[in-house]
Order: structure tokens, then sequence, then C-alpha cells
């Protein structure tokens, strides 16, 4: 527990020593593309303090002043499968980014998707001595936690006090200077893989570059298309990647609840290019051109050429329907959709206030997806675009985006995580202190 | 159809990827202080190191300089900058010779090559020259403009006679004082410091002007009128031109200087004193009935 503390500080320094150097750059590790964004800080400025319990980790003010973005290779289901492939890959990206920048760029911040997440709720309490609350208080109740058997071979990516309480007060953000008797704390706690973060790391490591941060997909995904409101009352975010969807749940602007369904915008292109015996590019293509989920009496018309050049003038001059496509994307849909509604339900999200759900990330670009979507999830469903940030390039503004630009905001404006709190000093050396002094005035 | 050329660039399956080498280069490349050492300090640096090798040599440095100089004597000598002729105004015949004499300058010379202060001190350095002022005027024509001293009184001094000017500068020397009798003559030390005030004297003196052979300056503190058949008018160090005006109006009502007198000694003013010669003196006693037993 403690060697993860030190190296989530030890990231958190970083990510403070990039702030001060004013160029840190965010890499979205996704199954179908990994785009890198350089963010230039301004100083910390025009930011309320008013989410959550006042911000420790520092804000701050950025704009985008280099974004590229390359075909992923090496990476199945966000995570890394083919080492070599991904460093390249990201190097491709971050060099671009880099020269569109024109900056040299040491610190990154990432995401991924994959890695098997895992939420725990965890709840903590201490008893006051003094009768208020101390920035001490905080971190002695936030380590009181009783931390569940993650398992082994897990890592904690995310562990945020989201819900604060003082005696039978509850819903505190800020509980400092709070008078009263006990504290106690709930805490949401993500736990992932720890093979997938060291292969990231390794491919970060070996592009010269430092990790001063680390966050799952879902989550940033969710700060970034979920507004305000949403954040506020409860809301999903999900975020159809290309491996992967990821399912987030936000409520009183913190995240509860993260997973992801393994399965995403690849695996649709692999059953159209299964179906159709068409290469995965040509099924790609047809997927983004002609792709639906609702068919109607026109798509039956609607031919599409799957030309290829075996030589066989047959298989080379087939056509197909539109409505054959819809009838080979929408199972696949529905069995995502399906998916992600038994995990919303196994997370209890029918007992939210609210439950908007939200749609982003590369595939929910899919015409009709929303209806389809509705008709699964619930009727409060909407496609989500990433939140405008300041300098970020038109072609980097689409639902694909969503991460690389929630992972921005993550890096400009981190919520407070369990490490951003001193370690508790127990009081001992201050008690021992207060031993020595009471026995000199004993004796002299 | 399928590409019948397998290794055609278009086809192959070329990896965007930079190598891990040109990405290091490349990140070097985007460090701000690399940037600036390879685009501001190398090339600076390069051309200083290359002209400080190439002037560390003695032999081109001199070739250099020896170049320069041909140069600039090339400039210099054209004859638009050529100063061919001296000309002297205000100064007369011997002081024009004297100035070609001390002057440092043989002609033709560059106008580059004059030093026009030092020449003007050079000839302002002569006793006759009051003020001169030296320029080159438009044609290569040196210009020496001279104000002459004029000799006010002749000095007989330690050094034999010389003439002086007003404010006591000397002018020349003087063979005799014949050369020169319309100009006044004084005498004693230190009287060329005071050539103003002898002036003034034989001024006041004018009524007996053709008595008066010089002033002298006695003690460097007051002067005596010398007049002819061995005379002397002894004046007080102060105001000595109104001791001289009651000496006159003593000789103007009493015809004082006609007599057999040796030295009128005014010095004091309250109790101007007579010496007489000793005849007078003695005809004096006579007519006074006093007997004295001078043997």
């Amino acid at each position: 527990m403690t060697d993860l503390y030190q190296s989530q500080r030890a990231m958190r320094n970083k990510r403070q020593a990039a702030m001060q150097r004013g160029v840190i750059a965010v890499l979205d590790v996704g199954s179908s593309k990994i785009a890198c964004l350089v963010l230039r800080f301004d100083g910390p400025d025009s930011f309320r303090d008013s989410d959550g319990i006042g911000s420790m980790a520092g804000q701050s003010s950025f704009r985008v002043i280099g974004a590229a973005t390359t075909r992923s290779r090496g990476v199945r289901f966000g995570e890394i499968d083919a080492m070599h492939e991904t460093e390249r890959a990201i190097r491709t990206a971050v060099q671009a980014a880099q020269k569109m920048a024109g900056v040299r760029v040491d610190h990154v911040i990432a995401c991924f998707a994959g890695a098997k997440p895992r939420s725990y709720g965890l709840a903590g309490s201490v008893d006051l001595h003094d009768g208020a609350v101390s920035d001490n208080c905080i971190a002695r109740v936030l380590s009181s936690c009783d931390i569940p058997d993650y398992g082994e071979n897990r890592e904690i990516l995310h562990a945020q006090p989201v819900n604060f309480a003082v005696d039978h007060r509850s819903g505190l953000g800020d509980p400092r200077g709070q008078a009263g008797n006990a504290l106690s704390v709930d805490m949401h706690m993500l736990s992932v893989d720890r093979a997938p973060i060291e292969n990231l790391l390794y491919c970060i490591k070996r592009c010269d570059l430092e990790l001063a941060g680390i966050a799952s997909s879902s989550y940033a995904a969710g700060i970034s298309s979920l507004v305000e409101d949403e954040q506020e009352l409860g809301a999903a975010c999900i975020d159809l990647g290309g491996g992967s969807t990821g399912i987030s749940i936000f409520i009183k602007k913190h995240m509860i609840y993260a997973d992801t369904v393994r399965m995403g915008g690849d695996h649709v292109t692999s059953d159209i290019s299964q179906g159709l015996q068409v290469p995965m590019p040509t099924a790609e293509r047809i997927k983004t051109f002609y792709g639906g989920v609702q068919a109607t009496g026109m798509d039956d018309r609607d031919m599409i050429d799957l030309s290829s050049d075996t030589g066989d003038w047959e298989h080379d001059r087939r056509t197909v329907s539109r409505a054959e496509v819809i009838g080979v994307m929408r199972p696949r849909m529905e069995e995502i959709l399906e998916e992600v509604r038994v995990r919303l339900d196994a997370a209890g999200f029918e007992h939210l206030p609210s439950q908007r759900i939200v749609l982003t990330g590369g595939a929910s670009q899919l015409p009709g997806l929303d209806g389809l979507a509705s008709r699964i999830l619930g009727q409060q469903v909407r496609l989500g675009r990433p939140l405008r940030v300041q300098g970020l390039p038109q072609s980097v503004t689409g639902p694909g985006f969503a991460s690389a630009v929630g992972t921005c905001l993550f890096a400009a404006h981190p919520q407070d995580e369990w490490w951003d709190f001193d370690i508790p000093v127990e009081g001992y050396p201050a008690r021992s202190l207060k031993r020595a002094v009471k026995w000199f005035k004993d004796n002299w | 159809m399928r590409s019948l050329n397998p290794l055609s660039k278009k086809h192959a399956n070329s990896d965007p990827a930079p190598s891990r080498w040109s990405y290091r280069m490349e990140r070097l490349w985007l460090t701000p202080s690399f940037r600036k050492i390879v685009r501001v300090g190398m090339p600076s640096f390069l051309v200083v190191a290359s002209l400080g090798l190439y002037f560390s040599d003695a032999k081109r440095q001199q070739a250099i300089t020896d170049k320069y100089t041909e140069i600039r004597r090339s400039v210099e000598e054209r004859p638009e900058f050529m100063v061919k002729l001296m000309a002297i105004d205000g100064a007369s015949a011997g002081l024009n010779s004297a100035i070609r004499e001390v002057m440092p300058v043989d002609l033709p010379l560059s106008s580059f090559d004059l030093d026009l202060e030092a020449m003007r001190k050079q000839v302002e350095s002569l006793d006759a020259v009051k003020r001169v002022d030296v320029r080159v005027r438009a044609g290569g024509l040196l210009q020496i403009n001279v104000e002459e001293r004029v000799p006010a009184v002749v000095w007989r001094g330690s050094d034999g006679l010389e003439l002086l000017d007003i404010g006591g500068h000397r002018v020349s020397a003087l063979q005799s004082r014949a050369a020169r009798p319309d100009l006044p003559l004084i005498a004693g030390e230190g009287a060329n410091t005071a050539v103003a005030e002898a002036l003034a004297l034989l001024e006041t003196a004018a009524p007996i002007r053709d008595r008066v052979i010089g002033v002298v300056r006695i003690s460097e503190r007051r002067w005596d009128l010398v007049l002819d058949r061995a005379q002397r008018i002894m004046l007080p160090p102060k105001q000595p031109e109104l001791a001289l005006d009651r000496v006159l109006a003593l000789n103007e009502a009493q015809d004082l200087l006609k007599r057999d007198v040796t030295h009128i000694d005014i010095r004091n003013p309250d109790r101007p004193t007579l010496r007489m010669t000793s005849d007078a003196l003695a005809s004096m006693r006579e007519m006074q009935g006093i007997k004295v037993n001078n043997n």
C-alpha cells in the first residue's frame, strides 16, 4: 500500500514539475488510435475552487498547442499487446505533436482503457481529538479505510474521497475546519491489473518520456463529456472505443463506479469482415460510410460495391445492400449495449436520482445508435462530445477524442486523490515532543 | 488489380514511425537551449574563431595595416587635399620671415598632416605676435592671420634695451635708444610689470614733456621721474599721478624745476621735500644769515 502511495506521489511531483515548466503531453493509448496532445499551462487562474474539497494538487488553465493522432498498433482491448509496435506508434504520435507544438515535452500523462478495472467503495471513520477537522484528520480518516483484498498483481489507479461526514452531517465536500466528534469518509477506489500498467510504463520510458500521471480512460471520458449538472446529479458515460467500452458513473462531481466491457467498434468491423468476406480495411470503410443500426426500406435498395482484387471476377464484383450491413452490425451493437446494461445494473445505477446516459467515443458516431441505446439502456440517452478546450484543433473535437480531452482536464485540474493528502503522522512525534516538554517542565 | 511489382513503394506497408534515433534527434532539436546553441552560439563562435585565427598571424596583421595606411595615404594625397601655399596677413616683413622660419612644415603637404593647433601655438610663441589664427583655405592655401604686438615703451633692463608693448610683454630687443626716439624710456628692475602705470605717469607729465628723459622703477614699488639737468621727481607708490600733478602745479606757480634743485621728494605727500645743489644751499644759508663752518 505504501509503495503505491509513494509511486503515485512521485507521479504527482513530476506533474507539478511539468506544470512549472509549463508543457506536458497527454497520451491516449487506445485500441484503434493513439492520440497525443501537448498542453501549455498558463498558471493558476480562472478556476473556481468549488468542486469537491479544495484541490490539493494545484490547478491551472491550459491551452492545447500540439495535437497528433496515429493509427494504433499492438493494442488490443485497450491493453498493450505488442510492446515495440506500440512504442513506435507512441513515438509517431509524440513526435508529430511535438513538431506541431514546437517544443520538447518530457512529461506525459497517459490514459488507457483496458486492464480490467474494478471499483470498490470504501468507508472509514475516526474520532476527532480536538473537536475540529484538520488536514491531519483527513489523512487519518483516509488511511483508516479498510482496504479490501483487491487481489495479487493489481494496482490502485484512482482512490478518491467522494463524500465526508462529520458526526451525522453527510455530503460534505470539504470538511476542514468543521467541528464535530467523528469524521467518516466514503472513498471510491479503482484497481487495475498491474501488467498492462507496467507495459505502458515501459513503452513510455522507451520513448524517453516520464510518466507524470495515469488515468483510466473511462474516467477521463466521463470528465470531458458529461456536463456539469450531469456530473452533479448522476450520470453514466459510455465510452464506445475501438477495443473496449468504458463505463463510468458520476455523482456529485465524483466518479463512483468504473468498468469496461471488452468489446468495441473493432468487433463490429471484424463482424463485417467475417460476414461479408472482405478484408478489415474495407470492412472499416464500409462501417464508417454505410454503417447504421436501424434499417429502413430505403436501405434494401442501397447497394454497396465490395470491390477487391483477388482476380476472380465473380468475387471482385460482389455487391451487398446496406440493410445487410446493418443486419451484421446491429446484433454486435446490441450485445455491447446489453453488456453495458448488465454492468450498470450491477453497479446499482437505477438507484441514482438522475439516470442520464451519455454515449461518447468513436463508435458512438454510428447513425441511429442513440435510438438503439435508449431502447436498451433507458430513455435518457444522449450523444456526447468532449468539452471544448482552448486551442483544440477541429480535427480532434470529435467524440473519439473524449478520453484524450478528459485526460487534459485531469492533468490541469485533478480531483483530490488519496495520495494528495499527507501521510498521517499518527500523532506520535507531536505527542512525544509534548511529553519531552512536560518532562522539562516537571523537572526544572 | 493487384500490383505486379510487390516492392513498389506505394504498396509497401511503410512504417510511419520515426526510428529511435531520429526521434531522439528531433527531441534534441526541440530543446530550446540546444537550438539556441546551434543556431546562434555555434555560427558566432565559428566566425569569431576563424577571424581570430586569421588575425593571429603577425605577417597578416602587418599586411593589413600596410594596406590600410596605403589606402589612407592615397586618399590624403589627392591634389584636392594638398596645401601648396602659405599666406601671412598682418605681419611686418621681419615678423613674416620669422614666422616662415619657425613654421615646422614644408609645403606642399596634405591638409590631413597639418596640425593647425600646434602651428598656432608655435607662431604664438613668438614675442612679437599677439594673436594668430591659422586655417586652411580653399584652393590649398594655408592662411595665417597675425596680430602684431605694438611696442609702447623702451625698457632699459638688465639685459639691455628691449621694446615692450602696453601690457609689458616683450616685443623685441633694441640695438640703441636712438633707433626708437619716439617711444618713452623706462628703466629699473620690475618696470616691465607696470608699463601702463609708467605710461599714465608720462601722460600726466605732458606739460614738461621736453624735459622728461624717462621713468625709473624703484624697488619694484614706486617711480622716479627723471628729467634733464639731473633732476628727479621722487613719486609715492600710491597715487603717483596726483603727487606729480602737485609738483607740476608748483612748477607752474613758482617755476620750481627751473631752480637749482636736484630732487623733488614727494614720497610722503604730506611733506614734500627739496634737495638742492650745494651752491644753492650755500646761497640760501647766506640769505638767511646762517654761518656754517664747512671746512
